[in-house]
């Protein structure tokens, strides 16, 4: 069966990535939880783009997320990373269920500004907020794991193997959910709207629900990353992080879930390189790398898979 | 079976602004029955239909269905409670192959009940494979099978938006225009097609057709639509000889098929 080997393919993936961490450099296991963390984000973006949806405003949930943890732990004093990460998502899930109720009726253009405005009214209030730091933000404290309290090396170990953890759980619901009748009628509600409501189902009931998901899977990846970097700032809600996530998707393409992982992992260490090789032009990098994706490989890095299955059925 | 009617529809009206649509509309129909509806365009047959399936809310009057009332419901909600209907211009999902189309609304034909039904069922199964390849059978496009919607013959797109109506096994089905847009050679296939196929699912239909000859060979009972409201309800040979239906909808074109 397909889905058992996408379930295998996933967990050797996984076990790969989860093996190789106390092997790798401080440095390099920090962009990766950086990155891995990145990818929920993107997966939740990957949800709304199947139905054709872009939000340029996802940046909103990874930024609540990220405050919720360090909130969290500046006024209650409470570290536990597992707990925290939970707190984000959900935090996350509840102001993205109430925006629905409003962005669930807009579409194309519209959905995506509108996404984009409401991310930016969190900044503007973050920034505005002198007591939460103002544009510097404040630091977060360092987590705990049910009691475990790690320093250094072994702190940045666990961090990027609860991230991990985190990414196998969604990456499973989000396969599961994409194989449900809701998740499969992204391509039907993108070709013909009034088919669906005809067929007896509520079409702003099912996109309402996907932003639910992108605004939790949001949630999650902005807790991590704000317990991995130690430090929030309202620059994590603002337009050109939700454009670095949209630059993944588009990178990763829709077709699979393990894409997101592996798009935001390259599109981490590709800007890292750029940033290091040719500084000064870093940016024309990571736009030229965008430019040859969109015109060689317009299905994102996920395409591949795609092309070498059919090449193989073309032999056989 | 019983004598109480499928659709009970009372004094239904309709107005935008100034213009009235539909007026004064009363209709009962027993189930298993085949109504045909006629009338010039604008007379008020796509609102009427637009009205029984939740797309238009009416300004006054009830609809019953089974002998609840639906008068305002949402589309989907009509729907869930047994009548569907297929559309002037094909409803369907053009990227997606015929089976396909067939397997999503045999999915949500089958989708638990509940709040989180949608993601609670998966959307491929053997049952919903099954009653995908029996609609496409049923409605003989087995041919198209793995053929992209967008690519298909009129003729076959509209098959798909019926069959694809009737996935959730509604009792009450409205046809707008089902032969529109098809060649006359063919009309006569697609509605025999049609018909069989509804009459196998045992399920009342109402449709809008202007070709009075389908309208005759097709129909138990026939409704004439002129500006708004129904000026003659019959069988067949009587709202068609009606001489006021001649005068005001079939004229010229009754002469020309009459003596058939």
């Amino acid at each position: 069966m397909q889905s058992r080997a996408s379930l295998f393919g996933g967990l050797a993936l996984l076990i790969a990535a989860a093996a190789a961490a106390p092997f790798v450099p401080p440095w390099m296991l920090s962009l990766a939880t950086i990155a891995f963390a990145n990818a929920l984000v993107v997966l939740g973006l990957v949800v709304l783009w199947r139905v054709g949806l872009v939000s340029f405003g996802q940046a909103l949930y990874y930024c609540i997320g990220a405050y919720v943890v360090a909130l969290s732990a500046r006024w209650t004093g409470f570290t536990d990373a597992v707990a925290l990460v939970l707190i984000g998502g959900i935090g996350a899930g509840v102001v993205a269920a109430l925006i629905g109720f409003l962005l669930a009726r807009y579409r194309e253009i519209f959905f995506a500004m509108l996404s984009l405005a409401l991310s930016m009214i969190l900044y503007g209030v973050l920034v505005k907020t002198e007591s939460l730091g103002s544009t510097d933000g404040f630091s977060v404290e360092t987590p705990t794991f049910l009691g475990y309290r790690p320093h250094g090396a072994a702190l940045g170990l666990t961090l990027y193997w609860l991230t991990l953890a985190v990414d196998a759980v969604a990456a499973l619901a989000v396969g599961l959910y994409f194989r449900s009748v809701a998740g499969a009628l992204a391509a039907p509600i993108r070709d013909n709207e009034i088919r669906v409501e005809f067929l007896g189902v509520s079409v702003t009931g099912i996109i309402h629900t996907k932003v639910i998901i992108a605004g939790i899977l949001g949630g999650l990846g902005g807790a991590l990353a704000a317990m991995s970097i130690g430090h929030v700032d309202p620059n994590m809600a603002y337009w050109t992080t939700s454009g670095g996530f949209v630059f993944v998707t588009v990178l990763a393409g829709s077709g699979y879930v393990a894409a997101a992982f592996i798009g935001s992992l390259a599109f981490e260490a590709l800007r890292s390189f750029a940033y290091d090789v040719i500084p000064q032009f870093w940016q024309m990098t990571l736009g030229s790398a965008l430019l040859l994706t969109i015109l060689f490989l317009p299905d994102g890095l996920g395409s591949l898979v795609t092309r070498l299955k059919r090449r193989r059925a073309v032999k056989s | 079976m019983s004598d109480a009617p499928i659709l009970d529809v009372r004094n239904l009206e309709k107005t935008f602004g100034l213009l009235v649509a539909a007026h004064d509309i009363t209709v009962s129909v027993p189930a298993h029955q085949t109504v045909g509806v006629i009338g010039a365009n604008g007379a008020g047959k796509t609102t009427f239909i637009n009205m029984i399936t939740g797309h238009l809310t009416p300004t006054k009057g009830s609809i019953r269905f089974e002998g609840a009332d639906i008068t305002g419901l949402p589309s989907r909600d009509i729907v869930r409670l047994g009548i569907s209907r297929s559309f002037q211009v094909a409803q369907i999902f053009p990227t997606l192959t015929v089976f396909e189309n067939m397997a999503v609304a045999a999915a949500i034909a089958q989708r638990k009940p509940g709040l989180f039904g949608n993601i609670a069922t998966p959307v491929r199964s053997a049952a919903t494979d099954a009653a995908a390849d029996a609609a496409i059978d049923l409605f003989q496009i087995g041919r198209y099978r793995d053929v992209v919607a967008s690519a298909l013959p009129q003729g076959v797109r509209k098959l798909l938006d019926i069959a694809m109506a009737v996935a959730g096994a509604p009792r009450l089905l409205l046809l707008d225009e089902p032969t529109s847009g098809i060649s006359i050679e063919e009309k006569f296939d697609l509605m025999n097609v049609v018909m069989a196929a509804l009459k196998t699912r045992k399920i009342t239909v109402l449709f809008v057709e202007h070709d009075m000859e389908i309208v005759a060979t097709f129909a138990d009972r026939v409704l004439a639509f002129y500006d708004g409201t129904v000026i003659a309800d019959g069988t067949a040979h009587q709202t068609l000889d009606d001489p006021r239906v001649q005068e005001l909808i079939s004229g010229v074109r009754l002469k020309a098929g009459a003596h058939a």
